[in-house]
This record gives structure tokens, sequence and C-alpha cells, in this order.
């Protein structure tokens, strides 16, 4: 059947996902929480996560121009980062955030900068394969199947 | 006396008689220079002549005798010395030659003699193979004919035909007069004249079958001559002729039971028919062998052909019976179809018919409960109810086992939670037990499947008549319930042959072993508990039927059930064994794939509890929501501390905070919530959301009177856990 298909091919994905780092449990614990009563949760809360991201990061590198750096201020956007980040599961996304952080508390400029772009790549990374695996749970949802829930794996 | 060497023909004296000599002599050596002549011209003719050698020799010797002869001539007047010398020469010769010739001859002759002797001898060498040639003629000729006579007896399957053809053509091949077949009655005591060639005897025409010559006949597969009067041969009418010789020979009649041995069938129960050959009166003819062979051969031949005939007879008649049968059978089975159908009909109306009223006795006899009642109406009341109740069960598994017996009961198959079914059991089960002061155990082996696929209701039914009868013939003491799968020894120690199968990825056996101290069932009872209405304690009043149906749907699931007990008194061990699948083990990819639990499954234990949520990040935020509407709370999210204080109202259980913001002290948060509820009745629980795990943030988690803590990112299941403990105990400890 090809909801089958495309299930899987969704599992292979999310498993590929997984064992690269770029999501973590976390993730597979928001799934969970999508029922009938809220069925778009998961696209909802990645749409906020990408959108606040977005701005974090915006700010970050307006923050990271300026002349004098204000670190406090970076911390705090930081903060916030990794806190959307570990909230929705982005792995790689939250440890970068954590390295940007200790440069932060060392007021390492240079160490900052170079964060700020591991940062923004990884965000990018990750958004793009999550864009990916939300298109994949809307095929299989218009065609009527379930979308699968991943277990805690081994 | 003068001797001369010249002799003086006296002509005149003997000159007649010289005459003749003369004639004689010349005619001689003129015969004896022509043999030789004639004998080389006549050898050299000839190709095959040994004795050449000889030839010469003969030559030689009769050359010289007509020389000799020829020179005699000259003799008879006056001759010269010369040819006296001559004379002599030749004579000498002739002499030595022929005696060698002679000499020769004693060595030649004999060997000539033989030579006519080997003549005489191959001579009747031919004449004797000429014969035998003759001989093998005839027995191919006869050979011929069997087969001919065969193909003719063989082409044809039915027994007239073939018996026909056979005196028909045995009569045209050996030119008999007349032939005849004689079969036995039914009986077996008599011959019965069958068949004959020339219709000149009444068919019908018996002879007793203990006649000696029938016996001699029938006791030699080979042909045998009998007198033209004994009563099997006289089958023509006596004529002035004197009758031709007369053979018989025996036919066996072979059944289909004689070839159920591998070689051929011996002389055991057998039956003979008799055939009986007659040659043309005053032919002087003979039997020969080589008939008489044929006969047998023949006689053989038919035996097989007959048996042939008959089994096509028998396979016919079978044929016809089974369509016979088949036909019955159909129509037997169309019957009893009609027959089923109109018993279900019937069950089908029954039972609307019977459970309307019965609703309505329970129905209103619950209301009559309610109403004020003296004790007396009151008991009266609960009984009628109880009975009704009693009455409804057995309506309801009459129609069950009606269904099951005929197989027209299917289970449901589904996935289930087993956990699930044991403990609502146990939920059920346990009111019962408590009232009745038994201990009432569940232990479940950790190996069991968390879900399985089979027939959840009828299981569950299963497990609720049975523990069910356990609890009700235990006056006291315990009941306990375990759960395991099967290994394999245990399911062959049931020698149950559908329990074969051996438990594969697919499936599993599930074992339950329900145990009590109750009133044990007598072993002679043992084989009657799952028969219909029958009642092991007639102070009981079981319904009769539960256990009949248990077996039957445990039967439905390829498992087994059997009660077990040492004694009245020694309590009672019931095992039941079922076999289910296992979800998502066969064809799923390696990320194993749990099927989506369906929301009312998981019981929202904590529906519309009234919950706030400080969190600034809009993302964790969010995430907290979702976990907490998902578990069946009411949540109102706010993003900072003021706006907490502030919403926060009487009606809400439980605050979460999230302790890791760095503007907001969350902590203060706390203490302010805490200022604005007085009473301590109306305080919400406080809960601090953090991704910190040093004991520093505990501590001031605890000092500020935080009633928990739980470690981001939080699942549903830690969630939920915190949750319940947090309203059971007012607190919770969080485990990692």
């Amino acid at each position: 059947m090809e909801v089958n298909q495309m299930q899987r091919s969704f599992l292979e994905y999310a498993t590929v996902l997984f064992r690269e780092g770029f999501l973590d449990g976390q993730f597979s614990q928001l799934q969970m929480l999508q029922d009938e009563s809220n069925p778009d949760f998961v696209v909802e809360v990645v749409s906020l996560f990408f959108e606040d991201s977005q701005k974090l990061l915006n700010d970050l590198t307006t923050t990271l121009d300026q002349q004098n750096v204000d670190f406090k201020k970076i911390d705090a956007h930081i903060h916030q980062l990794k806190g959307s980040s570990s909230s929705i599961g982005a792995q790689r996304v939250k440890n970068a955030c954590i390295a940007f952080r200790n440069f932060c508390d060392q007021q390492n400029l240079e160490g900052c900068m170079r964060c700020l772009q591991h940062v923004k790549q990884e965000y990018l990374l990750v958004k793009s394969k999550l864009e990916a695996l939300l298109r994949l749970e809307q095929q299989i949802v218009a065609a009527g199947g379930a979308i699968p829930v991943l277990s805690e794996f081994s | 006396m003068e001797l001369c060497n010249c002799i003086e023909p006296p002509w005149p004296a003997g000159e007649l008689l010289m005459k003749y000599q003369y004639i004689s002599d010349f005619f001689i050596a003129l015969a004896y220079f022509s043999i030789p002549l004639e004998l080389i011209y006549f050898v050299k003719k000839s190709a095959v002549f040994p004795y050449r050698w000889v030839l010469v020799q003969f030559g030689a010797f009769i050359v010289l005798c007509g020389a000799t002869h020829l020179i005699n001539l000259w003799t008879f007047t006056l001759h010269t010395k010369t040819v006296a010398v001559v004379m002599t020469t030749a004579k000498v010769l002739t002499a030595a030659v022929s005696c060698a010739t002679a000499l020769m001859l004693v060595h030649i002759i004999p060997d000539l003699l033989s030579v006519k002797t080997r003549e005489l001898f191959l001579k009747n060498k031919a004449a004797e193979l000429d014969r035998e040639m003759g001989l093998i003629r005839t027995q191919e000729e006869t050979g011929r004919h069997v087969r001919m006579l065969t193909h003719e007896i063989r082409s044809t399957l039915d027994r007239h035909t073939i018996l026909k053809t056979t005196l028909v053509e045995l009569g045209r091949t050996l030119g008999l007069e007349e032939c005849a077949l004689w079969m036995p009655t039914r009986t077996g005591l008599e011959l019965q004249l069958s068949y004959t060639l020339r219709h000149q005897n009444p068919v019908g025409f018996t002879v007793p079958i203990q006649l000696p010559v029938i016996n001699q006949v029938f006791n030699t597969n080979r042909a045998v001559k009998i007198s033209p009067n004994s009563p099997v041969a006289r089958l023509r009418p006596a004529g002035k002729y004197m009758p031709g010789e007369v053979v018989a020979v025996r036919v066996p009649l072979l059944h289909l039971s004689n070839f159920q041995i591998h070689d051929w069938p011996e002389l055991s129960t057998r039956r003979y028919a008799l055939m009986v050959l007659m040659l043309p009166s005053d032919s002087a003819r003979q039997w020969h062998v080589h008939e008489l062979e044929l006969v047998e051969v023949v006689a053989d031949q038919v035996a097989v052909a007959l048996s042939h005939a008959a089994i096509l007879e028998e396979s016919m008649k079978a044929r016809d019976l089974l369509m016979e049968q088949n036909v019955a059978l159909d129509h037997a089975r169309r019957e009893a179809e009609t027959a089923v159908r109109a018993r279900n009909d019937f069950l089908a109306v029954m039972n609307h018919e019977m459970r309307t009223p019965m609703h309505a006795i329970i129905a209103l006899s619950s209301l009559l409960l309610e109403t004020e009642l003296t004790p007396e109406q009151r008991l009266m009341v609960e009984t009628v109810l109880k009975s009704s109740n009693l009455l409804s069960t057995l309506i309801n598994d009459v129609l069950d086992l009606s269904r099951l017996e005929d197989g027209s009961l299917k289970l449901e198959i589904g996935t289930f939670s087993l956990h699930t079914l044991f403990r609502e059991t146990y939920n059920l089960i346990k009111p019962i037990a408590s009232v009745k002061k038994l201990n009432f155990t569940l232990s479940l082996s950790p190996e069991l499947p968390e879900f399985a696929i089979g027939d959840e209701k009828r299981l569950m039914q299963v497990l609720l008549n049975v523990v069910g009868n356990a609890v009700k013939f235990t006056k006291e003491g315990s009941i306990s319930v375990s759960a395991f799968v099967a290994k394999l020894d245990s399911l062959r120690e049931f020698r149950a042959p559908d329990l074969i199968s051996i438990p594969s990825d697919n499936h599993f056996y599930l074992r339950i072993e329900v145990k009590d101290t109750g009133l044990g069932i007598n072993p002679q009872d043992l084989p009657k508990l799952f028969m219909k209405f029958v009642q092991s304690q007639p102070t009981k009043n079981s319904s009769g039927l539960g256990l009949a149906i248990c077996k039957r749907f445990v039967n439905l699931m390829e498992g087994h059930i059997c009660i077990e007990s040492e004694g009245l008194g020694k309590g009672s061990t019931a095992i039941v064994i079922v076999k289910l699948g296992i979800p998502g083990r066969s064809n799923e990819s390696k990320l194993s794939f749990v099927h989506k639990v369906p929301r009312n499954q998981v019981k929202p234990a904590f529906s519309g509890l009234k919950v706030v949520l400080m969190d600034d990040n809009s993302v964790g935020r969010m995430v907290t929501k979702g976990l907490l509407v998902h578990l069946g709370c009411d949540v109102l999210a706010v993003g900072s501390g003021d706006e907490c204080v502030r919403v926060i109202n009487h009606e809400h259980k439980v605050v979460f905070l999230d302790v890791s913001m760095p503007d907001v002290n969350s902590f203060e948060v706390a203490v302010r919530i805490h200022e604005k509820f007085s009473k301590r009745m109306d305080r919400p629980l406080i809960v601090a959301l953090t991704g910190n795990t040093d004991r520093m943030t505990k501590e001031n988690c605890r000092r500020v009177g935080m009633n928990g803590v739980l470690l981001k990112p939080v699942s549903v299941d830690k969630m939920r856990s915190a949750l319940s403990d947090l309203l059971e105990k007012g607190f919770f400890v969080e485990s990692k």
C-alpha cells in the first residue's frame, strides 16, 4: 500500500535524523502529544521554533556586530535558543548553544563569532530536515494513514 | 629246331580268330585312349575333385594299357625286334603303373565310400530339419491364431460377447464341430450349459459339479481329453457316426478379491467354468499337441477377459451406488442447513423476545430498589433482581453457546494491552474478594509483552469467568492470578494435538493460572466440568454454561483450559493457555513501530485539572502546555512572573514555574504566590521546571516551599506520574 510505503520512508528518514543527532527523544515526546484533539501540534511547535530561532539568530548577529558587545544580552539570547531547541529536541543546535555559551562566559568574541556561525549552520540544517519530515507527515495524513510514533530506540 | 622270334600268323587256320582279336585289341586301345580324355574333360569341368593325382595315375595306367594293346596289334604279323622291345617296355611300364594304382586304390576307395555315407547322413539331416521347420511353422500359425483370438476376446468388455467370440473363433481356428461352455451356477453345485457354438442344445441344461470327469479337468490347468460319452460332452444328438475326439479345459473365474495378493492367485476358493471342444465326427482327426496348447492359452485369456468384465461391472455398480449416496447426502446436508437456519432464526427471535421482558424486569426491579421499601420487600425485590440477572446471563450464554457450536462465532481480533486487561479484571474482582475477606493477588511475569493481538472482550470474559468461579467457591483463604508466557514443555504436558505449533516470532502462548484455597473439586467430577449444565456441587447454583463457553472460546483461540484439584477441600487451580499474536514483530522496519495508543485508553486521570504554566520561552511554553493538555489538564500559560501572580486563583491546583529564566527570579514568584493565598487549603501546588540538576537549585526550590522539581525535558510519563503523586501525596520526589 502506498501509505505503508510512505510510513516506512518516514520512519527511515526519522531514524537517520536520530542517528545523526539532529533530533533526540524530546522530538518523539512531541509527537506523542499530537492526537485527534490536537492534530497539528507538532507543526505548530516546529513553526514557532523556526520563528523564534530566526529572530534570536538575527538579534545575535546584530548584537555581535556592535562596537561594544553586550555579552549579557548574548547570554540571554543563547539561553533562549538553548531552551527552545532543547524543548523541541534539536540536539545539535542545543549542543552548539552550549558551546556558544561557554565562549560567551569567557567573553571570547572570536569564539562567539565562530560559534554563532556554527549555530546558524546547525539551525539551517535542522530546519530543512524538519521541514522535509513534516512534509512527509502531511503526505501520510493526506493519504489517510496514521503517523508512526517513534519509540525510544536503544 | 629253329627258334625264330618271328611268329608267323597262321592266317588261314586261325585267321578268323586272329581277325577278331585284332579288331578287339584295336577297340580296346581306342577305349583306353578315350577314357582318360573323357575323364580329363569332365574333371576339368567340375570344380570340386580332390583326387587329381589319382586321376593322373589312372590316366597313365589306362594310357599305357591302351598303348600296350595298340602295340599288340603289330605283333600279330611278323615284327622286328624293335617292336618287341617297345612292346616289352610298354608292358613293363604298364605293369608298374597298374601296381602303383592298385596300391593307391586301397587308400582311396574307403574314402570314396565314406563320402557316400556322409552324403546319406546329410540327406537325413535335411529331412529332419524340414520336419522341424514344418513343426515351427505350425506353432507359429497356432500363435497367430491365439493372438487373433485373444485380440477378439479382449476387444470387448461385455461378458457375453467375450464368451461368444471365444467359442466362435475357436471353432473357426480349430475347425471344431461343437464348442460349449459350462458355467457354475450361483449355488456352485451344478454346471449349467451357458453357451454353445451351434445352438443345438437347450441352454440351461445342468450337470452336477461333482462328477469325476469334471474334477479331473478342474484339477489340472491342461486340456484333458475326455470321453465323448461323458455327460458334459453329450452335446450332439447321438448319430450313426463316430463322434470325434473331445477335449475339455477349465476356465478360471477370477474375482476382484483374488488380485490382492502379489503373485497369481493360487488354488484357494476358486470357481471354474468348463469349456468342451469337439472335433468333427468321422474325420479321423486327432488332437495335436499344439492344438491342445492353443486351447489352454485361450482358456487363460478368457479367464482374464472375464475378470476384466467382472471388474468393470463391479466398478459401474459402485459408481452408481456412490452417485445415489451423493444425492442422499446432498439432500441431508440441505436439510441440516435448513434446520440450522431455522434454529438460528428461532434463537434470534426468541432471544430478542426473551431479552425485552428481562430488561423490563431488571430495570424496574432496580428502580424499585431505589424507592422506600420495608426490609422484607427489599429482600424480595433483591431476590427478584438477582434471579433475573441470572436468567439474563443464562439467555446470553445459550445464544453464545449455540453460535459457538455451529462455528458461526468469530473472534474479534485486535490489538490490546495485556496489562490493562489484567488490571481491569483485578479491579472488577477485588471488591468481591474483599467483601469475602479473601486475599486476592495478581502477578504478571515481566516477560509478558505489553501488547498482544487477540479477542480482548472474549479473553476478558474467560478470565472473569474463571476468576469469578474461584472467588465464588472459596470461603476463606486466597486467590492468586498469575500470568506468564508459556514455555514449550508446559505446552507439551497437555498433550493436546492442536498445540504442536511451536511459538514463533508472530505469536506466543499466554498461560494464566488461577489458584484458590477453596472447596476443591472431586477428581471424578473433573471431566464433567466443561460440559453443559452439569453441576459438580449441587449446593451452589452456578450458571452451568460458563465453563462450557469458556472452553469453546479458548478452543477458538487455539488454546487449552483445564482445572486441577487434589480433591474436596484442597483448593483448585485453573490453567488457561491461549495463543495470542505479537504486534509489530513480523513486517516492520528495524525501528520498532508502536501503534498510536488511542487517547481514550490513556485515561486522563487529571481531566479538567486547572493548572498555570509560566515559561518565558515561547517554544518551551507551547511544548509544556501541549504536554499538560494531552494529560487532560486545563492549562493557562503565561510568559512572565507578574502575569503569573496576577492570573492565578484558587481554582488552579498546580503551578508550573520554569526556574531557568535568567531575568525572572522564579523563586520570588513562588513566594509571592504563597503570599497571595493565605489559606493553606487554596494554595496551589508549585512545581519547578528546570534544566539544572545541581543541589543548589533543589535547595532553593525547597526553601521557597515548592512542592516538586521536574527536570527538563519532561516526558509524558514523567509528567503523568509526577502529577499523580503530587495530587495523591501533595509532593513528589523526582526519580530519574
